[in-house]
């Protein structure tokens, strides 16, 4: 035992890179939804990158930790506090067996990730320690933190050193306007060409569903559907589909209103039709946002979206030259 | 058939290989991903199968997204030829129909269905033009199902009607989705049977309840000890209305680590069960149950 939950939070969860290999049976790959922020907080405790972390959604959690620990908080503005006292983000510290660790409130961002030398030892399940919390899977017990609970925090190789800190413009969250580049597929077909102009000329905003399985949004025109004769299978409102299944980032639109973009714990398929799918280099970005935030989507082509990922991996790399 | 390609941002491919279900279309969809799945194409990281159309989620720094894209085309071409023979199990699912759970459930949310004066089982007999609730409890019991896809949820079966399009059963989803499903409801929308794998929210109408876990993330129950999830894709199940007291037994008999699913392997083949749908089912009832 390492670290003590005395408050847990709003929906604080214990997560990793994720658990590739079995959405062919509705088991999603979960893990941090800002990986980005998650491999830095990682590598500002000398962990491996991959190491399991608590990822902390717009409210921070209160842990008594039972043992020496290097710490970092990456990803939203929310500002830690050792025994109260105030600590940087994006910047490692040391913590002493004894302290509380807490936080302040929520500046900026929606999910924070809290990295502690040795990772959280929570047991590897299905290849993972990332919380599936729909299917009580992974992290502890398959669920968020509660008060009360016990983390367990693996070997640790030192942690390194108090104070190392990710340059500021290395510290990647949306801009604002925040834009989300799309690719248009799947069923783009299935709405008219000038509906499909004005979903990328709208301003949509976050509604207040918005969890790790997906994002909603509203606030945008309503789509107009090609008109057709419903295939069998496929059931009688013009949005729906034959049951297929849904990529990670895909965007679809029951009943035509509310988009909403499929994140780390999506749903693996359904009968809903999707007009396209956020880029891989933005998923990260949509981690961080709170309802009511402003969003456009942008359109973009195969070589936009894969030099995108460039420049997103290229940013890493230098996350991890400065870190070096 | 009329197979459509479109890429899913840049790290998925989506394939839809038919607009409109058929038995067809999920065995050309089940083919193709077997041959992926057998030929270890670099960089592939999902391969997921659905009813009519299946998906490839993959890294482009390790394969070309255009490459791809052609691998799939050309294993498409070969699983025109393949020949629709299956290596697959039976299973037997006893179901507890109108039981007094989801029978709750459906009353809390009345509001967002199509006909708020009776129950899911009742509106389903008669907009399918059964004569009443048992009879249409019969037809859904008395033929076999085809697992076409395992998703929504973690071990969620979607289950296709092993009859011609005539006699398929089809209603339509609630109007809104429920917030609640109890779980291992057996449930159906569109042409669809499925089986709520964990509580939660849903859309399928509501026709009755399995004492059968089908996940179980624990590994606690003894025919999921080796893995979570029980169905896969190709699995052909045959429902069994229970009672109140069976019901009560089999759930007993789960806690109590006895509970084993009647299951036996078979060799499926699409070519002849077209022959002859009615004299095909009833040899999948004789496998299940003869001696």
């Amino acid at each position: 035992m390492a670290i003590k939950v005395l408050s847990p939070g709003l929906a604080t969860s214990v997560q990793d890179l994720g658990r590739p290999g079995y959405y062919h049976l509705g088991i999603p790959i979960s893990g941090a939804m800002d990986r980005y922020a998650l491999r830095a907080a990682n590598m500002l405790v000398e962990n491996d990158e991959s190491a399991a972390v608590l990822e902390v959604v717009f409210m921070g959690p209160e842990l008594a930790f039972t043992q020496d620990a290097m710490v970092a908080v990456t990803g939203a503005e929310l500002p830690p506090k050792l025994d109260d006292d105030p600590r940087e983000t994006w910047t490692s510290f040391a913590v002493r067996a004894g302290q509380v660790l807490s936080f302040d409130y929520l500046r900026s961002g929606a999910r924070a990730y809290i990295a502690v030398s040795g990772g959280i030892d929570v047991p590897v399940v299905l290849g993972s320690r990332s919380t599936y919390t729909l299917g009580a899977l992974g992290g502890l017990e398959g669920r968020t933190l509660q008060a009360g609970d016990e983390l367990p925090v693996g070997e640790t190789g030192g942690g390194g050193v108090e104070g190392r800190g990710v340059p500021a413009n290395l510290r990647r969250m949306p801009g604002a306007p925040v834009e989300l580049r799309v690719m248009p597929g799947l069923y783009w077909h299935r709405i008219t060409e000038a509906s499909g102009r004005r979903f990328f000329e709208d301003t949509w905003e976050v509604a207040l569903e918005a969890d790790r399985i997906g994002y909603r949004f509203r606030g945008g025109h309503p789509l107009e559907f090609v008109e057709r004769e419903q295939p069998f299978g496929a059931g009688s409102d013009p949005s729906n589909i034959v049951d297929s299944c849904y990529p990670y980032g895909s965007i679809q639109v029951p009943g035509g209103t509310e988009p909403i973009i499929l994140h780390r714990d999506a749903v693996s398929g359904g009968g809903y039709f999707m007009v396209g799918t956020v880029i891989s280099a933005d998923m990260d970005l949509i981690g961080q946002l709170q309802p009511h935030t402003p969003t456009r989507f942008v359109s973009v082509d195969m070589a936009t979206a894969l030099a995108a990922r460039h420049d997103r991996l290229a940013q890493m790399n230098k996350v991890r030259a400065a870190l070096d | 058939m009329n197979t459509r390609y479109s890429f899913g941002g840049e790290e998925h491919i989506f394939v839809e290989v038919d607009e409109e279900m058929s038995l067809e279309a999920f065995f050309k969809s089940l083919s193709i991903t077997n041959a992926v799945r057998e030929n270890r194409i670099k960089g592939v990281t999902e391969i997921c199968p659905a009813n009519a159309s299946y998906q490839i989620k993959f890294n482009p720094d390790e394969i070309g997204p255009d490459d791809l894209l052609a691998e799939l085309k050309n294993l498409e071409s070969a699983a025109d030829e393949a020949k629709a023979v299956l290596e697959t199990r039976i299973i037997e699912v006893p179901v507890f129909y109108n039981d007094p759970w989801t029978h709750e459930t459906l009353m809390r949310f009345r509001e967002r269905h199509q006909d708020p004066d009776s129950t899911d089982l009742e509106y389903a007999a008669r907009i399918n033009d059964f004569a009443s609730v048992d009879a249409f409890i019969e037809a859904h019991s008395g033929v076999p199902w085809f697992v076409t896809m395992v998703g929504f949820v973690a071990g969620l079966p979607f289950m296709f009607q092993m009859v011609d399009r005539p006699r398929q059963i089809e209603v339509p989803k609630y109007l809104r989705p429920r917030t609640d499903t109890p779980k291992l409801t057996v449930g159906y929308g569109g042409c669809f049977a499925c089986i709520y794998s964990v509580r939660g929210a849903g859309g399928y109408q509501m026709f009755g309840i399995t004492p059968m876990p089908i996940f179980d993330p624990k590994q606690e129950i003894s025919y999921l000890r080796d893995f979570m999830v029980f169905f896969k894709p190709g699995d052909i199940v045959k429902f069994k209305p229970i009672d109140r007291a069976t019901y009560d037994h089999d759930v007993a008999e789960v806690e109590a680590g006895r509970f084993e699913p009647l299951v036996r392997d078979f060799t499926f083949s699409l070519d002849e069960f077209h022959a002859d749908i009615d004299c095909y089912n009833a040899k999948i009832a004789e496998v299940l149950y003869g001696n």
